[in-house]
């Protein structure tokens, strides 16, 4: 725990955890409301935003790479709207027409155009490079203190803390409309809450969290981490509050233990190298819904619609 | 445009007319099997079931080449993955099963969690690989480069097999997805039938991995079934006409991909798909949005002249302008909206069966002779002449428009 970890696991280790609360956040109230592939279909259409943005800067800069995502995971949350009703295909089907149509373009584009030049290719878009963004600068502990090596911190960092910080207050500003409108929808609309645009509010600060996370950490991590740690959280309580508060502590856990096992966990079984943190990340998480399937208090359903006893 | 010709009659070279084959093969096979699925209304576990093939195909290479192995064989690869995707689906089923969660959400965890594991697996087998290139990545977007006619044949074997369950396990199938619950209650044990669909889904996906690719496969699953869903109402024909439509793109997309550099198969099947479906979407009788369209404003049409020549018939003035245009058109009235002579002897003929309608639904009970009075049904078609007549004499004789 000296020099080296701040120098090679402080920055990834953060930039996981917040990618990871950042997504596990939002994906409370996905699950909640049957949308939970919404953060599939948006972290395969980032590809095809990742690229056009590409192709009209010229450079890999974070900013337009950031707004060519989020573009694209709206015209993707448009277009499965228009499928659905122009064609009147159920949800699920046309969600996956247009998403996989959308990852082939952006495959396409990316094969016809000279990206030799840049670090741009559809592995580093699935897996990230969360093992890369170490802080060079760091000398110790004592580089917390020491604005020099702070400003060489990798850039990622300060961006994944402020978006997580920034999807945190919308939630609690928005608390009691995104809590009343997952609910009862009706209900909402009844006490004058716009129930619409909150839905589509949080289709937009899902796409936001993806696009940041995706941008550090690849999109294995934001699908996993969408779904798992909401998941398991609500297996662990009744209370919403109490859900979203386990989901952190959830995301959390397996960004630690996840770059903790992929960086170390190899060297202990007599192995040279590390494996992929962001897979191992979601591998954990796996784990932990595993175990909350298994043991956890709430496990079962409730009321109508509970399997009969065996 | 040659290039693209020969390619598309197999003369663009061995390689090439085996890939094109395959993909034709494999895409019947898929569209075929997806149809089940996509009535199931469970389109996207065919998703989690691709992506948790990642794992096997790893592990597979890993256990082959510490069985002193080359590690490359396909059939060995396929195997590895066809077992890690059942258990993934065997997870999705235990997960909604036993717990409270719902079934997307058991989608998405499977799909992330599994893939994360294979990518983990992915980078042991890349130390492990030193010096041997696995190209295992290729089983992400599919590599048909070096394509082997062994290959072809497991593609075109495999498809043939999927073809042939779709066809035997067809009628049970397509109860579950109509009606589960009628399926349950006439003895169908729904679990084995739903785990059937998914196999067959399941060996869809592994036979593509090699030519489509893991994350791309689910889309010869969904698009068309989806593209065939528009061209007809009979689940029957919907099979056949999803699996001509995945054949089409298979082919068309192989040769395209074949016929220039730089177009990656897999991908470009995929367009060709959703370029079929988006055809559909606007142009197909019936569902499409151009036949709706047309179906919307032939109604409009209809009930804006009836509304107006109502209006002549009581002599209301007509103000809206779309029915005066509608009704100018056909030479019902003048520019200024006075009624022409036919404009005058049409409004006499609508108001006329208006009444003889009212007098229908006195003397008539049977709802299921005027409950289809719905303003736009021409009397003659629901009465026949006599009873007409007979509504004639209780109106009386005919009087002047408007005098009543």
């Amino acid at each position: 725990m000296g020099a080296d970890f701040v120098q090679f696991s402080l920055t990834p280790i953060l930039i996981g955890t917040f990618a990871a609360i950042a997504c596990a956040l939002p994906g409370n109230f996905l699950i909640l409301r049957r949308q939970a592939l919404i953060g599939d279909a948006i972290s395969h259409v980032v590809l095809p935003g990742i690229v056009v943005a590409f192709l009209v800067t010229g450079t890999v800069a974070a900013v337009p790479m950031l707004i060519g995502a989020a573009g694209a995971a709206i015209v993707a949350v448009v277009l499965i709207e228009a499928v659905r009703r122009l064609g009147r295909i159920e949800p699920g089907a046309a969600m996956g027409v247009v998403f996989t149509t959308m990852f082939a373009a952006g495959v396409l584009i990316l094969e016809r155009t000279d990206t030799s030049s840049v670090h741009l290719d559809v592995e580093h878009a699935l897996m990230g490079n969360l093992e890369t963004l170490v802080w060079f600068r760091a000398e110790g502990w004592a580089s917390l203190l020491d604005p020099v090596a702070l400003a060489s911190l990798p850039e990622e960092l300060p961006r994944m803390a402020i978006v997580c910080a920034l999807i945190l207050g919308l939630m609690l500003l928005f608390w009691r409309w995104l809590k009343i409108a997952t609910f009862d929808e009706g209900f909402a609309e009844a006490v004058g809450i716009p129930a619409g645009a909150v839905g589509f509010g949080l289709v937009i600060v899902a796409a936001i969290a993806a696009v940041a996370a995706f941008d550090a950490v690849g999109s294995i991590i934001v699908i996993a981490m969408f779904i798992c740690p909401p998941a398991a959280a609500r297996l662990m309580t009744n209370q919403l509050e109490a859900q979203v508060a386990w989901s952190v502590v959830f995301a959390a856990l397996s960004a630690v233990l996840g770059y903790v096992f992929a960086g170390y966990g190899p060297l202990w079984f007599g192995a040279q190298n590390a494996v992929s943190a962001a897979g191992m990340i979601a591998t954990v998480s796996g784990v932990v819904l595993g175990l909350a399937c298994l043991y956890g208090p709430h496990r079962h359903r409730v009321g109508e619609g509970r399997a009969p006893a065996p | 445009m040659a290039p693209l010709l020969d390619a598309l009659l197999l003369q663009a070279g061995y390689n090439a007319a085996l890939v094109a084959v395959g993909a034709a093969l494999l895409g019947f096979a898929a569209g075929a099997s997806g149809t089940f699925l996509f009535l199931r209304k469970r389109a996207l576990v065919s998703d989690a079931v691709a992506h948790a093939t990642l794992p096997g195909i790893a592990l597979a290479f890993i256990v082959m080449v510490a069985m002193g192995g080359d590690g490359r064989s396909l059939v060995g690869l396929l195997a590895g993955s066809a077992i890690t995707a059942w258990i993934g689906l065997l997870a999705i089923e235990a997960i909604v099963r036993h717990t409270r969660l719902a079934e997307d959400t058991a989608i998405g965890a499977v799909l992330g969690v599994f893939f994360g594991l294979g990518v983990v697996l992915l980078t042991v087998v890349q130390v492990m690989g030193s010096g041997r290139q696995a190209g295992l990545e290729g089983f992400l977007l599919g590599s048909t480069a070096g394509m082997l006619f062994q290959d072809a044949v497991i593609i075109a074997l495999g498809g043939a097999v999927a073809v042939g369950l779709t066809w035997v396990f067809r009628r049970p199938m397509l109860l579950v997805a109509f009606d589960a619950d009628y399926a349950a209650a006439t003895g169908h044990d729904l679990r084995r039938i739903d785990l059937a669909m998914m196999g067959l889904v399941l060996a869809v996906t592994v036979i593509g991995l090699k030519l489509v690719g893991l994350i791309l496969i689910v889309a010869l699953l969904i698009i068309p079934p989806v593209t065939a869903r528009f061209w007809t109402d009979r689940a029957m024909s919907m099979i056949w006409i999803s699996g001509a439509m995945g054949a089409l793109s298979g082919y068309l997309g192989a040769a395209l991909s074949a016929s220039a550099p730089a177009l990656p198969t897999g991908p470009i099947i995929v367009l060709v798909a959703a370029g079929l479906f988006t055809a559909s979407l606007l142009v197909a009788p019936g569902r499409g949005v151009l036949a709706t369209l047309i179906r919307h404003r032939r109604f409009q049409h209809r009930v804006h002249r009836r509304q107006g020549l109502l209006a002549l018939a009581a002599h209301h003035p007509i103000r809206e302008g779309y029915t005066l245009r509608l009704l100018a058109r056909e030479g019902l009235v003048r520019a200024d909206g006075v009624a022409t002579e036919t404009g005058r002897a049409q409004a006499a003929k609508i108001a006329r069966d208006e009444r003889r309608w009212q007098v229908a639904r006195e003397i008539h009970q049977d709802a299921g002779l005027t409950g289809r009075y719905d303003g736009l049904t021409p009397i003659e078609q629901v009465f026949t002449a006599d009873e007409i007549a007979e509504f004639d004499r209780r109106l009386g004789p005919p009087k002047a428009v408007g005098a009543t």
